[in-house]
């Protein structure tokens, strides 16, 4: 597996200003300011997308595909993440939207609720075969894999090692893709249509996977424009459009559909990154085993609420607690044809989920320890306000960009400030305390 | 061996659970910064946070000081309080002296201290009634 971070985002320098806005919100302190511009720490970002969310110029670009530069496949099958039918008026059907893709260039669209329906018998076979530490992870969020990965290295076994629906369901529809028309497997090209950019990083570099099934991913808010107009035309067509999308399906726009075997008090959902750091570092200190599963969403509202959808997440969470009222309850699944395919693997992920530690302080031990004292020593100087102006989102982060070089001293506003005052009052002649001790910013005189 | 020695003091609180736990976790980010082993930053933190939740429970108020050397990570904790009048007893897996409000809250299992033992390579530990206790828990890098 590569070395290097891919990531989903990427800032346009041309459109930042410099406001701070996306390093104050960035939950794993995973960006600066620099020369007036947002740089991100490849190492610790996770691609949750609240930097997107934030920016007010557009400065945080997703690197999801443009929807106009899928024609050049064989065959493109769509596969839309059930957060897509959460985004229009309720009187647009899953099925609606699915035609709409069909009819917009996709040559397939697929519903996901079978491999939605398909994943929740997986993690229940999984659970009960299961023997090793707990609680489990959810894996389907790809930032909270990462964030796993990244800073609790310990807990990457814990991670459920179940395939996620979207997977499953690009794989599916591959298959009868292939099938279908004689094309080989390798010439149908799947497309998630996603909410978050943070998919893109699972389809680049899927964790416990060699390689993803999905092939690219378009943002909901690049297609929203051209598919509205198709979706309008389906509907004043009358044409009739079958619904293959189910209750059970569309709940995974906000919540993972656990297995109704699994008693509700052993397991726990957590939703927004706030929160989820602070479950991981529960589990992390060897609290919460008595729970089975743990599912983390790293937004607050699951996937309705992901950097590249369009409506309000609540509106949205509302349309699709509705929709699920007129979908088909019935669980599209046959638990028995499941369990041989359980069996095969046909669900599980294939290689171990790996650590992605960030740099540390230094390459050695004595190094680290010299680089800490500095940065103990810095961190004692400075104000303690985090106030950002700096280029650094705390203090604490400030001292360690000081230490490892990536930042001056002087860049902090109130020790300059400090140091101005003093030259100042020295060319007045004004009398000083001769301690000689280093003032701390705003401590006065 | 070079005498590089990295130390930083946490204060702890008695009594003051929304931020119990401060101190163990940054204990665990320090040293992962450093970029120890994960299994080793994993059994100090465990003993770490077993010892600050002691201090958080029982005492009035404490310090844990954090030395690191690239010989060895060691946490000594000090506290004010009630002190342990029979240390052998408290050492013995399943006693404990947690009152109902303690053990509501997942603790008093009387696994704290042999827990601390379980994790550490050294566990040094010296109690004075009335006045506090201290331990002092080393773990060896290699």
């Amino acid at each position: 597996m590569a070395e290097g971070h891919y990531h989903s985002i990427r800032f346009d320098d041309s459109a930042c200003h410099g406001c701070m806005a996306c390093m104050r919100v960035c939950p794993t302190e995973a960006i600066r300011i620099r020369r007036g511009h947002a740089v991100m720490l490849e190492d610790r970002c996770i691609d949750c997308g609240e930097c997107i969310k934030v920016c007010a110029k557009n400065a945080v670009v997703p690197l999801t595909a443009s929807p106009a530069g899928l024609g050049h496949f064989d065959y493109t099958v769509a596969i839309p993440s059930p957060a897509l039918y959460t985004q229009f008026d309720l009187d647009v059907t899953p099925g609606t939207i699915l035609q709409a893709l069909r009819n917009s260039g996709f040559d397939a669209a697929a519903a996901l609720s079978w491999s939605c329906g398909a994943v929740t018998h997986a993690i229940d076979l999984f659970l009960s075969e299961y023997r090793g530490p707990g609680p489990l992870i959810s894996s389907f969020c790809p930032s909270v894999v990462r964030l796993v990965q990244i800073r609790y290295p310990e807990l990457v076994d814990q991670l459920l090692p179940v395939l996620s629906p979207r997977e499953v369901a690009a794989r599916e529809a591959k298959r009868q893709a292939a099938a279908g028309t004689g094309l080989a497997l390798d010439r149908v090209h799947a497309v998630y249509v996603t909410p978050c950019p943070a998919k893109m990083v699972s389809i680049v570099d899927h964790p416990g996977m060699e390689a993803s099934y999905i092939d690219s991913a378009v943002g909901i808010s690049d297609l929203f424009p051209l598919l509205a107009p198709v979706i309008r035309e389906v509907q004043t067509s009358g044409a009739k459009v079958p619904e293959t999308e189910t209750a059970a399906g569309l709940g995974w726009a906000f919540s993972i559909s656990l297995p109704s075997t699994l008693p509700a008090e052993d397991t726990m959902s957590v939703w927004g990154l706030p929160n989820v750091l602070r479950i991981l570092d529960d589990i992390d200190k060897g609290k919460l085993q008595r729970y089975t599963f743990i599912e983390c969403h790293a937004c607050f509202e699951g996937c309705v609420s992901g950097a590249l959808t369009v409506e309000n997440p609540y509106v949205a969470r509302a349309r699709a607690l509705r929709l699920q009222q007129s979908l088909p309850k019935r669980d599209p699944v046959e638990p028995g044809d499941l369990r041989a395919r359980h069996e095969r693997g046909e669900f599980r992920t294939t290689v171990p989920f790996a650590v992605r530690p960030p740099q540390p302080l230094g390459r050695d031990i004595v190094t680290a320890i010299t680089r800490m004292q500095e940065r103990d020593r810095v961190a004692a100087r400075l104000p303690g306000i985090d106030c950002g102006a700096c280029g650094s989102p705390t203090c604490a982060t400030f001292a360690e960009d000081v230490v490892l070089g990536e930042a001056e001293q002087t860049q902090c506003v109130v020790l300059r400030q400090a140091q101005l005052e003093d030259q100042l009052a020295r060319l007045a002649g004004a009398p000083r305390d001769a301690g000689g001790t280093r003032r701390s910013g705003h401590d006065g005189h | 061996m070079t005498d590089a020695e990295f130390v930083r003091a946490y204060e702890v609180a008695g009594a003051d659970f929304t931020n119990a736990g401060r101190a163990s976790t940054g204990i665990k980010e320090t040293l992962k910064h450093m970029g120890l082993p994960s299994a080793l930053i994993r059994r100090v933190a465990i003993a770490a946070y077993e010892a600050e939740m002691n201090t958080v429970m029982y005492a009035r108020r404490g310090t844990m000081t954090l030395h690191v050397t690239p010989a060895e990570v060691v946490i000594d904790v000090r506290d004010e309080g009630p002190g342990i009048p029979d240390i052998a007893q408290a050492m013995q897996e399943g006693y404990s002296t947690a009152t109902p409000e303690m053990r509501e809250m997942g603790f008093g299992a009387g696994m704290g201290l042999p827990n601390i033992r379980r994790n550490t390579d050294e566990f040094a530990i010296t109690s004075e009634v009335n006045r506090g206790t201290s331990l002092v828990m080393t773990v060896r890098v290699s």
